[in-house]
C-alpha cells in the first residue's frame, strides 16, 4: 500500500510546458529521490503527486486508483515543505494534532497518537511551545510529526533540510532515514543537492529540464550514469570532462573520469600538467590541475599527497573506469 | 556618537517645536477645564462667576447624556462590526484573482476618499430620502411602504453611512493582511485534511488577528468623534436618538450657547475616551505579543 505510478503526467502553464510527458514507477516502502538543479521541475512533479497543482494530462495513481482529480486531502498522502509551514499560532501539539483533528478523532484518541508521534522524534519536551521558540532541526521535527501521525500511505519532502545549516542537515539525514527503516513507508524527497540523493535513496530520479534523465540507485547512476547531464551532476566533486583528439582516441565525442580514477604522479602519467589549487580536507586532497589543452582537471587523491601549486604532474586514468559519450551526450557502452 | 556637546545641541535645536506642541495642547485642554467650572453663557455677556463642580452635575445628570453615550457606543460598536466583517468578506473576495482586479480594487478605496460631509448627504437625499431615494424606490417596486430611514431608525443611518466610508480602510489593511499568509501553509492546512471552512477558522482567522486589532483600535480612535455624517443627516434627532457625545457637546456650545456646560461635556468625553482606549491598549498589547 503506498505505491505511485505516473503515467504520461504532463504540466503546462499557458503555453510553456514545465513538464513534458513523463512515466514513473515508485514501488511500495521505497525511497525515492527527484534530484536536479533549480528550475528542473521536480517541485513541480512533486506537487503534482500531491494533488497541490492540476495535471495537464496523463493519470496519477496512488495504491492503483485513480488519484488524478482526488482532492489533496483524499489521497492519503502528506507533505513536509521546505518552509515547515508550521502553524504559527499553534503549539506544537496543536499542529502535530491538526491533520487527526480535521479526519475528525476523539481528543483521546488524538492525544494518544500525538504523544507516541512526540516520542519517536524527541519532541516531548516541546509539546506545548509554539514554533518560533524553537530551533530549525526542532521545527522540521515537528512538520514530520505532523506528516506521521496520519499514518499516510506515502510521505513527500519537498527540500527538506535546504534551510538548515551544514552539521543539522547531516544529522536530519541520518534521522529521517532512520525514520524510513522505521516505518517502512514510501518516501519521495525531493532535493538539488546530490549527496542527500546518494546517502538517503533507493532509487534516485534525476531530472533535467521537467524530463527524466535517468532512474536508477545512487551506485547504479554513480558508476553508469546514461548521459553527460547525469555523469556531471551525480558524484563530488565533479566528473573530469575532456573532448577532442585524446577523446578520439578512445572512440568518442566526449570522455568523463572522475577524480577518484585519476592517478596523480610526479612524472611520466598520460597527461602533463600543473598543480594549481589543492583543497586538503585531512581525509582528501582535490587538486586542480592544469592539463594544458585538455583543460583544468580535477583529481582527488590521498590527504597525505605532497604535491604543491606549480609542481610539473602526470596523471593516467584508469581504462576500466572512463566514461565515454556520443557527439549526442549520449553513453557509448 | 553623541557627545555631550551635540546632546545639548540637539535638544536646543528641537525645543521651539516641543514647545509648540506642548501649548498647541496644554492651552486648550487648560481653559477647557477653567470653563468648565464657570458659569459662561454666551447669551448672558460678562457673567463668568466660579461655580464649581455645577455644571459637571448637569451635564452627567442630563438624560440626554446617557443617550449620548449608549449612542456613541452603538455607533463604534455597529460600525467596527459591519466593517470587520464586511472587509473579511471583501477582503477574501478581491484577494481571488479575477479579470479587472486592479479597477475593483481602486473602486473598492474610493468611499474613504470622499469627504464625510458629501457622503452623508448623498446618503440622505439619494438613498434614505422616503420619496426621492433608491431605497424608498426599491420597497415601493415590490410594493412596500418606503421606510424612513432617518426619522425612524436615525442612528441606524447614521452607522450605515459611517461604515460605508470605514468600510474600504478594512478590506484595505485585511487584504494586505490576507495577502501576507504564507502560500505553503494553506497548503499544509489542505493536504491536513482541512476544508475551505476549517482553512478559514484555523488558518486565516487568526493569521488575520493582528490586523483586525489594528483596524479596530485605529477605527476606534475616528468612531468616538463621529460628528460631520450626524450634522448633516439627522442634527442628532429625532430628540436625542442619534446624539453622540460629540454631537452633544457641540450641542451644548452652539446651540444652547453654554460654553460651560459643553467644556465639562467635552472633559467628561476625554475621560470617557481615555478609559476606552486604557481597555483597547491591553487588548492590543495581548494580540501583538503572541
Amino acid at each position: 500500500m503506498g505505491s505511485i505510478v505516473l503515467e504520461k503526467v504532463e504540466k503546462t502553464f499557458g503555453e510553456v510546458t514545465v513538464i513534458p510527458p513523463i512515466d514513473l514507477e515508485i514501488g511500495d516502502g521505497e525511497f525515492t529521490v527527484f534530484v536536479g538543479p533549480s528550475g528542473c521541475g521536480k517541485s513541480t512533479l512533486l506537487r503534482l503527486i500531491a494533488g497541490l497543482e492540476d495535471v495537464s494530462a496523463g493519470r496519477v495513481l496512488i495504491d492503483g486508483r485513480d488519484a488524478t482529480d482526488l482532492a489533496p486531502a483524499k489521497r492519503g498522502l502528506s507533505m513536509v515543505f521546505q518552509s515547515y509551514a508550521l502553524y504559527p499560532h499553534m503549539s506544537v501539539r496543536a499542529n502535530i494534532a491538526f491533520p487527526l483533528k480535521m479526519a475528525g478523532m476523539t481528543a483521546h484518541e488524538i492525544d494518544a497518537k500525538v504523544t507516541a508521534a512526540a516520542a519517536t522524534l524527541n519532541l516531548t519536551d516541546y509539546l506545548d511551545r509554539k514554533p518560533k521558540q524553537l530551533s530549525g532541526g526542532q521545527r522540521q521535527r515537528v512538520a514530520i510529526g505532523r506528516a506521521i501521525v496520519r499514518q499516510p500511505s506515502a510521505f513527500l519532502f519537498d527540500e527538506p533540510l535546504s534551510n538548515l545549516d551544514a552539521a543539522l542537515r547531516v544529522q536530519m539525514r541520518l534521522e529521517i532515514s532512520e525514520l524510513h527503516h522505521q516505518l517502512g513507508t514510501t518516501m519521495i524527497y525531493v532535493t538539488h543537492d546530490q549527496v542527500e540523493a546518494m546517502t538517503m535513496a533507493d532509487k534516485i530520479v534525476v531530472l533535467n529540464k521537467g524530463r527524466i534523465a535517468q532512474v536508477g540507485s545512487p551506485l547504479d547512476l554513480y558508476r553508469r550514469p546514461d548521459n553527460l547531464f547525469v555523469a556531471g551532476f551525480i558524484g563530488s566533486p565533479k566528473m573530469n570532462f575532456v573532448t577532442g583528439p585524446v577523446a578520439a582516441a578512445h572512440g568518442a565525442h566526449t570522455i568523463g573520469v572522475r577524480p577518484e580514477h585519476l592517478a596523480i604522479s610526479a612524472d611520466g602519467g598520460d597527461w602533463p600538467g600543473t598543480v594549481g589549487v589543492a583543497e586538503r580536507l585531512g581525509s582528501d586532497t582535490f587538486l586542480h590541475v592544469d592539463a594544458g589543452d585538455l583543460g583544468t582537471l580535477t583529481v582527488r587523491a590521498g590527504g597525505d599527497v605532497g604535491f604543491r601549486h606549480g609542481d610539473r604532474v602526470g596523471l593516467t586514468p584508469d581504462p576500466a573506469a572512463i566514461h565515454r559519450f556520443d557527439d549526442k551526450g549520449m553513453a557509448i557502452r | 556618537m553623541s557627545t555631550q556637546h551635540s546632546r545639548a545641541a540637539a535638544r536646543l535645536l528641537v525645543a521651539p517645536s516641543v514647545v509648540l506642541l506642548f501649548l498647541w495642547m496644554i492651552v486648550p485642554l487648560a481653559m477647557t477645564v477653567w470653563f468648565s467650572f464657570l458659569r459662561f453663557n454666551l447669551l448672558m455677556p460678562g457673567t463668568r462667576e466660579w461655580i464649581g463642580f455645577l455644571n459637571y452635575e448637569f451635564f452627567l445628570t442630563d438624560p440626554a447624556f446617557f443617550a449620548a453615550v449608549a449612542n456613541t457606543l452603538a455607533i463604534v460598536l455597529g460600525v467596527l462590526a459591519i466593517t470587520i466583517v464586511g472587509g473579511i468578506l471583501f477582503a477574501l473576495l478581491l484577494d481571488q484573482p479575477f479579470f479587472g482586479q486592479g479597477a475593483v480594487r481602486l473602486l473598492m478605496i474610493a468611499p474613504f476618499f470622499v469627504m464625510p460631509t458629501v457622503s452623508a448627504l448623498v446618503w440622505k437625499n439619494m438613498f434614505m430620502n422616503p420619496v426621492n431615494g433608491l431605497f424608498a424606490w426599491l420597497q415601493k417596486s415590490v410594493g412596500m411602504a418606503p421606510h424612513d430611514w432617518l426619522a425612524t431608525t436615525p442612528l441606524l443611518a447614521v452607522i450605515v453611512i459611517v461604515a460605508w466610508q470605514w468600510l474600504p480602510f478594512s478590506t484595505l489593511i485585511l487584504l494586505t493582511a490576507l495577502q501576507s499568509l504564507d502560500e505553503e501553509q494553506r497548503e499544509a492546512a489542505e493536504l491536513d485534511g482541512a476544508g475551505a471552512l476549517a482553512r478559514f477558522r484555523y488558518i486565516v482567522l487568526p493569521h488575520l488577528s493582528r490586523a483586525i486589532t489594528v483596524v479596530i483600535l485605529i477605527q476606534t480612535i475616528f468612531l468616538l468623534s463621529v460628528f460631520a455624517e450626524i450634522l448633516v443627516t439627522t442634527n442628532g434627532g429625532p430628540g436625542t436618538d442619534s446624539t453622540n457625545l460629540a454631537y452633544l457637546v457641540y450641542a451644548q456650545a452652539l446651540l444652547q450657547f453654554d460654553v460651560g456646560g459643553a467644556s465639562a461635556g467635552g472633559i467628561v468625553a476625554v475621560v470617557l475616551a481615555n478609559i476606552v482606549a486604557f481597555f483597547l491598549m491591553r487588548m492590543i498589547g495581548r494580540t501583538l505579543e503572541g
